[in-house]
């Protein structure tokens, strides 16, 4: 038989015997090394269970520490054994107690006959290398590295960071190229035997014995040196999340794994009896000869960790919440609030409903309760219209409306009779489309029949009010898109003002035709009323003096 | 974070532990089997109080869930409680007449049994109306998510408390023994969760959930807090403070990321509102022993007058995990 396995094993002793067994049950030798940190009554034990087993031996031992050279000579150590003890072995396989055998040996043993004298271990240039999680590509050479990452986390960074200040930077030996890869490969004998017998084994140890992480480099880089026929991948399905440690399989990913192709997966859960029941069934039905197509698992695990990284914009909850500045978009979808057209326009929220689709709310910071679209009293994920609740935390009532609603588009009313405190959030918000008709709001008033002086009074507040909201928009943490008239500039052209608005928030459509506008012919002589009476209109923009004469007007206050 | 502020949280998190100490003569052990714990187990920690009808289900949940010993405190209970739990083989069971408000809600008494016999164990400090789901808890035991856990050196799981309820009064489905509670209480709200960061002990303050829709709307911040930190890997030192809201030390209540993406987390279902709540809202509200007991329990008196409903149009049915990961009540994070 051509093919052995070098199991590295530090725990997990039953699921390593049940593999160790398959792999000899077919015919490959295994050679078994156990960190020298399991006390020698465990390792004893352990040993002993293969007493029945003559291709399963073990090799002296290691004290194995992530992250440094130990974990490379455990794995000289197994192969030399390997090498020296079953001299029909014509490739050999890196892996580790936690690995899984996903495809009948025979297929494996085929699959390399088939390519005789490949080497197949995953081996990139540390100058092309985008690899490592860590981002210490070249670093790894160069530098030293005395403190255990694990356990002296702090000592490790500061200390290389000092030899980044001090531009220190170790000699690479002469006659290779430094490259990394996975851990997990599967090298022909004459090519491993020409790494552990090479003549100047003991300097290029003693270089890679300072190296980062020499376990992902040595084998590697030394490969390239030796090697006639380098195919530059893994036949060890193994992913790395976010922290740089593997990916665990469970009983779930079993129709993941069965599609994969792959021979090897790591690292699989102890407790994962499904999977190894399935994939060590001796009765297991050969699959058909394919090519290890590790794609779909990559794509889980690659979602994974983007979900880890990024998250999902515009979701608060009990695990992600960001600090200010680092929520992305602060919303999950784009929405649009109109500001003062719903006081221009009677008809405005049926009609942006045809025109837009998705949902038109009206003033959803309605100081008596949030006015849902139909004034329902309870919306999606049953946030309620209640204005105690919305005004409780204004923002994240914004932020779930839109992620309950994702999906459809929301659309909402504001000005400034509502509840304000939300706004700063909303401008900050990509997602924002804003568009303002400053001062609209006072056509309204102009034509109710109240009285002249409450009428008055609430136009100073309202636009004491937009003022201060005006000034948000122009202020420097601003993300949303905004369009912004006054009463007056919009007056000049209604339609051509609203086109562009309307086509980029849903549509390439134009605003024609308009629903009907409130008359605007009161509005000149009314801001002029008011500048007699003391209040002086800003906000509505410049309607330039009066045609007619003033209307003789009296009553308190009155200036003339 | 400042010296001064480390050493007050340090203090405090003392306090809590003399407190622990000092209350632990209070309990009386009924059964206590704590020899049988090996090395490793999952461990759950409880205190109750007349539960007996809702016993049989929720240790066969936690059971199948891999729990592999139960330290229960029973206050003071006359409906068969004890012994039922004393006759349980994986039960060790103290009791006490003392007041559970006085041991701050059962935090001292169970910060207690942690302390004796939780250290280096996953220990899940749950009421027996509270239901661990967390991601793939359908597929993987619970002793796969302590073991992705310890690989990745995080040292507690957040699970947000989810109150679910039924579609109509409460009264109108009565709940029989060893039934599972959501097939009654099979609705929950789930886009109306409110929060914001605690600044002195870093947890989340988590409100909202139907009980702030349907009776703390016109007073949302009374509302009670949902977020909840269940399952910790216990160390001699650790507390509760407060309920199982917060930890000391306050490393432990980080289980939100902050930049941007997303920590793995799960819920624990709430099965409050069952046909026994109404009865169990009067006795609680006399007894004057729970937490704001008297204003909570009389919003609840007063929202469930005349048989109200708490479901509404928008209330959504229960299904499993994956429906909670797609809603954003919880994350697998970088779990896969």
């Amino acid at each position: 038989m051509s093919l052995g396995f070098v199991l590295l094993v530090h725990t997990a002793f039953d699921r390593t015997e049940q593999v160790a067994r398959h792999w000899a049950a077919a015919g490959c030798p295994v050679v078994i090394h156990v960190d020298a940190k399991v006390p020698r009554a465990a390792f004893r034990a352990f040993r002993d269970r293969f007493g029945d087993a003559p291709l399963i031996r073990f090799c002296g031992r290691v004290r194995v520490e992530w992250g440094t050279w130990s974990l490379v000579a455990a794995t000289q150590t197994g192969c030399e054994r390997m090498l020296a003890a079953f001299p029909e072995v014509r490739h050999v396989y890196l892996a580790s107690g936690s690995c899984l055998p996903l495809r009948p040996v025979a297929e494996l043993t085929g699959y390399l006959a088939d390519r005789p004298g490949v080497d197949f271990i995953e081996s990139v240039a540390v100058e092309e290398a985008d690899w490592a999680v860590d981002g210490l590509e070249a670093e790894r050479f160069t530098l030293h590295f005395p403190f255990p990452w694990r356990r002296r986390r702090r000592l490790f960074d500061a200390f290389t960071e000092l030899q980044r200040r001090l531009g220190v930077a170790r000699k690479l030996p002469e006659g290779i190229v430094p490259h990394l890869g996975s851990q997990w490969w599967c090298l022909t004998r004459e090519t491993l035997e020409a790494i552990l017998t090479a003549p100047d084994r003991r300097a290029m140890d003693a270089w890679f014995s300072r190296a980062w992480i020499p376990d992902e480099s040595y084998f590697q880089t030394l490969a390239r040196r030796h090697s006639t026929r380098i195919e530059s991948r893994s036949l060890t399905l193994a992913k790395f999340d976010v922290q740089g440690k593997p990916h665990i399989f469970y009983d779930d990913h079993r129709p993941l794994l069965e599609r994969s192709d792959c021979f090897v997966a790591r690292k699989v859960w102890p407790g994962a009896e499904g999977l190894y029941s399935t994939f060590l069934d001796p009765d297991r039905p050969a699959a058909r000869m394919a090519e290890p197509d590790p794609g779909k698992i990559d794509r889980v695990f690659s979602r994974a960790n983007r979900r880890r990284a990024n998250g999902r914009a515009g979701l608060y909850n009990q695990g992600r919440f960001p600090a200010k500045g680092r929520e992305g978009k602060l919303t999950a979808a784009p929405f649009a609030v109109f500001c003062g057209l719903g006081a221009l326009f009677p008809d405005w929220e049926p009609w942006l409903a045809r025109r837009l689709g998705g949902r038109v709310h009206g003033h959803l910071y309605h100081p008596e309760g949030a006015e849902f679209a139909g004034r329902e009293e309870v919306l999606n994920g049953c946030l309620s219209a209640s204005p105690a609740l919305r005004d409780y935390r204004p923002e994240q009532f914004l932020a779930n409306l839109i992620w309950n609603t994702r999906g459809e588009r929301q659309t909402w009313q504001f000005g400034p009779g509502d509840t304000q405190a939300a706004m700063p959030f909303v401008l900050r918000d990509r997602n924002a489309t804003v568009t303002v008709v400053s001062g609209a709001w006072v056509v309204p008033l102009i034509a109710s029949d109240r009285p002249f002086d409450e009428v008055r009074a609430e136009i100073a507040r309202l636009q004491r009010i937009e003022a201060a909201f005006l000034r948000l928009l122009d202020g420097p943490e601003v993300a949303a898109r905004l369009h912004r008239w006054t009463l007056a500039e919009f007056a000049a052209g209604p339609e051509d003002r609203l086109a562009p608005v309307l086509a980029e928030i849903g549509g390439t459509e134009g605003a024609r035709p308009l629903p009907a506008m409130r008359p605007l012919s009161a509005v000149p002589d009314f801001l002029q009323r008011l500048r007699n009476a003391g209040v002086k209109p800003v906000v509505m923009g410049d309607f330039g003096v009066p045609v007619s004469t003033p209307p003789r007007v009296g009553g308190p206050g009155l200036v003339r | 974070m400042g010296v001064v502020s480390s050493y007050r949280m340090r203090l405090r998190r003392k306090l809590w532990v003399a407190r622990a100490r000092a209350r632990r003569s209070q309990l009386r052990a009924v059964a206590d089997r704590t020899r049988a714990i090996r090395g490793g187990d999952l461990l759950a920690f409880t205190t109750l109080r007349n539960e007996r009808l809702r016993l049989p289900y929720f240790l066969d949940y936690y059971r199948r869930l891999g729990i592999d010993h139960f330290l229960m405190v029973d206050n003071d209970s006359v409906d068969g409680t004890r012994d039922y739990l004393a006759a349980q083989p994986d039960v060790s069971l103290w009791t006490t007449e003392a007041s559970y408000r006085a041991s701050a809600y059962g935090v001292d008494w169970l910060n207690g049994l942690a302390r004796s016999h939780g250290a280096r164990h996953w220990c899940l400090t749950v009421d027996v109306d509270e239901f661990l789901v967390y991601p793939f808890c359908d597929s993987r035991p619970l002793r796969a998510l302590t073991d992705w856990l310890d690989a990745s050196q995080i040292r507690s799981f957040g699970a947000m408390l989810l109150d679910m309820y039924p579609k109509g009064p409460l009264a109108a489905q009565p709940y029989s023994e060893g039934q599972d509670p959501f097939e009654i209480a099979a609705w929950f709200d789930a886009g109306n969760y409110v929060m914001e960061r605690n600044p002195g002990l870093g947890n989340l303050w988590i409100q909202g959930g139907v009980r702030a829709r349907a009776f703390f709307a016109d007073a949302p911040r009374k509302a009670p807090a949902l977020n909840k930190t269940p399952l910790v890997r216990w160390a001699p030192g650790y507390a509760y403070v407060s309920s199982t809201h917060a930890l000391l030390p306050r490393g432990l209540n980080r289980t939100f990321e902050e930049a941007g993406g997303e920590k793995a987390s799960g819920v624990l279902l709430h099965a409050k509102f069952l046909d026994t709540f109404g009865a169990r809202a009067e006795e609680e509200a006399a007894r004057g022993e729970h937490y704001r007991a008297a204003d909570e329990y009389r919003a609840y008196a007063e929202g469930l007058e005349g048989g109200r409903d708490l479901w509404c149009r928008w209330s959504e049915r229960y299904i499993n995990w994956r429906q909670l990961e797609i809603l954003g009540l919880i994350s697998k994070g970088n779990w896969a």
